[in-house]
């Protein structure tokens, strides 16, 4: 199990776009994804419960992988969050 | 054959077969299953079906929307390959023997309350896309169409209970020849946008969607406002023949697009364009706008989830100017609020919105979001003929504040080395009666008035626009209303300005004569009306409207106006 820590700096959060955008990135692997914020854990290839989790700017997020390609899936979030200016 | 009587929205004549778009009848019956395993699998099926369909709406609306617009296909997508919401539907067939149509929407539904019950607008929408994309399974498993418009591919007839924004977006210019609704006026959404594509509608008609049927040949005759369901082959000769007239009409009047507008007795005004996107400058140039009288800057907000960037304003705005090469842009600054939400401003209901928080209101409470557009605008300025326009006043302290905060932002882009027009036009609406009252005041400060007659009416009258009703009220010719107009254009004048006028009544054939003799300078209007308000102008003598007008302003009723308005010029 890999996880990392990232803070939001979208103006909007991780709505909408972003999410889509994560949720794609994320149902690519095979791994189990989860994200969690202030102690709610859902799980990434799930649009609606990324966007459940209501993430607004200057949050504390933690994605989670866990399984066969969770280093891959991990570094592949982390570059979707930057490039897309989501997070850092 | 039978007709329907509504109100001619669009002029023009359509022939083709109905496409309703409807709310289809998805009622079922809970039922158990014996075979789970093969439930499971229809209920697959029907995923992946409804999936096919939205790759290709999304690939549609890629490439006549613009991927904004497309990125909400992409989340139903995604939604419809949600693990949360797939395997609990699997699980429920399985355990509960349940058929795929119960467990699908008893699922969602727990989804839809979840998101509903969130106190975030933004949020409340998702349930709007979840019960979306379950219409369209649900659809699949009950084996019932449901309207995709974005993927019509035939010539039709759209038959609808209203239309909404979003739907007319979807709409393909290809292939949608007119439309019919059962509810609506002259001024709501979906006429305002018949006219702005060019084909004809009839609005309010009551009864559309329960007599028409999809493929039934449609007859929409949007000068009279009747629409015919299967009519007999003779009438539709006699309305092919009626067509074919009105292209030749149409075709006359093209002749005028280069020609400037001017009256018997040589007298010139300005005949501009309403638009609402950068889209709309194809048809302002072909019809022989003299300038845009009014952009509507909303739409630029609209059917997105965030506020649009100051880059991405920037580039609509210079795209306009530059598309005129010159001609007067006026621009108005965001008029939202009223009959035009936006869901993610987060702003509570209101009893009256058309008399609460909105438009210059909402603007300098919202500064950020105003000086943004401002920013926008300036910066386009260098690239055409700008004038910038404030949707509400009720104050001078309004405009002034409005003023104020624009030459605030202006300096502030000059020190940053921004280059800025020198020359850049204030003015305002007169939609509320205080200010066509006070305009000997305003206009000693602002550079134009732009009359806006749908507002004015409405305030005027004190009735709702919207509720038909009262619609009876709705009376341009009404010598208050004429009076008010007056009182607008002399007050500009008198401090050598110009008035202008950029509602309904600009561009209608029995206001014109009145408007020409009361001295209004500018007509802005659907560019569809220019050509035909140029002739009219032609044939028409200053002098004579002037008394005219001085005429109908002290009559007592709108129908002794339009009786005069005929009497004098044979309409």
């Amino acid at each position: 199990m890999v996880q990392k820590q990232f803070k939001v700096t979208a103006e909007t959060g991780i709505h909408a776009r972003p999410a889509t955008m994560l949720v794609q990135a994320a149902s690519k692997f095979d791994s189990e994804i989860h994200l969690e914020y202030k102690e709610k854990k859902v799980n990434l290839k799930s649009i609606m419960g990324v966007m459940s989790l209501g993430v607004g700017q200057g949050a504390d997020i933690t994605i989670i992988a866990d399984g066969s390609d969770e280093q891959d899936a991990l570094n592949s979030l982390e570059e979707t969050l930057k490039k897309e200016g989501l997070a850092e | 054959m039978s007709f329907l009587n509504g109100i001619a929205a669009s002029s023009g004549i359509a022939i083709a077969k109905a496409y309703r778009l409807v709310e289809p009848d998805l009622s079922f019956d809970k039922k158990t299953v014996e075979n789970a395993d093969q439930e499971v699998e229809r209920f697959q099926s029907a995923l992946a079906e409804s999936k096919g369909e939205l790759e290709v709406i999304r690939d549609n609306a890629n490439k006549d929307l613009g991927a904004d617009k497309a990125a909400i296909f992409d989340a139903h997508l995604l939604v419809l390959s949600d693990p949360e919401l797939i395997s609990p539907i699997e699980d429920k067939i399985k355990t509960d023997k349940v058929n795929a149509e119960s467990a699908l929407k008893e699922t969602a539904d727990m989804f839809i309350a979840m998101f509903e019950q969130m106190d975030n607008e933004y949020m409340k929408e998702r349930a709007a896309d979840i019960r979306d994309v379950t219409k369209r399974v649900l659809s699949h498993l009950l084996g019932v169409q449901i309207a995709n418009p974005s993927m019509i591919a035939e010539e039709v007839i759209i038959i609808a209970e209203d239309l909404t924004p979003s739907d007319t977006a979807q709409l393909n210019r290809q292939f949608v020849k007119g439309f019919t609704t059962d509810i609506g006026g002259r001024t709501s959404h979906s006429a305002i946008m018949a006219r702005s594509m060019e084909i004809p509608a009839v609005v309010g008609t009551k009864e559309s969607t329960k007599q028409i049927k999809n493929g039934d040949l449609v007859i929409v005759d949007g000068l009279k406002g009747l629409v015919h369901i299967n009519p007999t082959p003779e009438a539709v000769v006699e309305y092919k023949e009626e067509h074919r007239k009105l292209e030749e009409q149409k075709a006359e009047w093209a002749k005028l697009v280069n020609e400037k507008s001017v009256s018997a007795d040589g007298h010139h005004v300005e005949l501009a364009a309403n638009i609402g996107t950068p889209k709309d400058l194809k048809g302002v140039v072909e019809n022989g706008g003299e300038g845009i009288g009014l952009y509507r800057t909303e739409f630029l907000y609209m059917g997105r989830d965030q506020l649009p960037t100051e880059e991405e304003q920037f580039e609509s705005y210079k795209a306009v100017l530059e598309g005129m090469s010159g001609k007067p842009v006026v621009v108005r600054t965001l008029d939202i609020g009223g009959d035009k939400e936006l869901p993610y401003l987060n702003l509570p209901k209101e009893m009256n919105p058309f008399l609460g928080f909105r438009a210059i209101r909402l603007c300098l409470e919202e500064q950020d979001m105003f000086r943004t557009q401002l920013r926008a605008l300036l910066r386009a300025s260098t690239y055409g003929n700008l004038k910038i326009m404030f949707p509400m006043i009720a104050t001078l302290d309004e405009f002034r504040q409005g003023k104020a905060i624009l030459e605030e932002e202006k300096q502030k882009l000059i020190s940053e080395g921004t280059e800025v027009a020198g020359n850049i036009e204030i003015g305002i609406m007169v939609e509320i009666p205080s200010t066509a009252v006070m305009a000997e005041q305003f206009a000693k400060e602002v550079d134009f008035f732009s009359v806006g007659t749908n507002d004015l009416i409405q305030y005027t009258m004190a009735a709702d626009r919207m509720n038909e009703r009262v619609s009876y009220l709705y009376q341009p010719y009404n010598p208050a209303i004429l009076r008010l107009v007056k009182m607008v254009i002399d007050a500009a004048h008198k401090e050598g300005k110009w008035a202008g006028m950029c509602g309904e009544m600009a561009g209608d054939e029995t206001a014109i004569p009145l408007l020409l003799g009361l001295g209004l300078d500018e007509f802005s209007m659907s560019a569809t009306s220019i050509l035909k308000a140029r002739s009219q102008i032609s044939q028409l003598n200053k002098k004579d409207m002037e008394a005219l007008a001085e005429k109908a302003l002290h009559m007592n009723t709108a129908e002794e106006v339009v009786q005069a308005v005929k009497d004098a010029t044979k309409l």
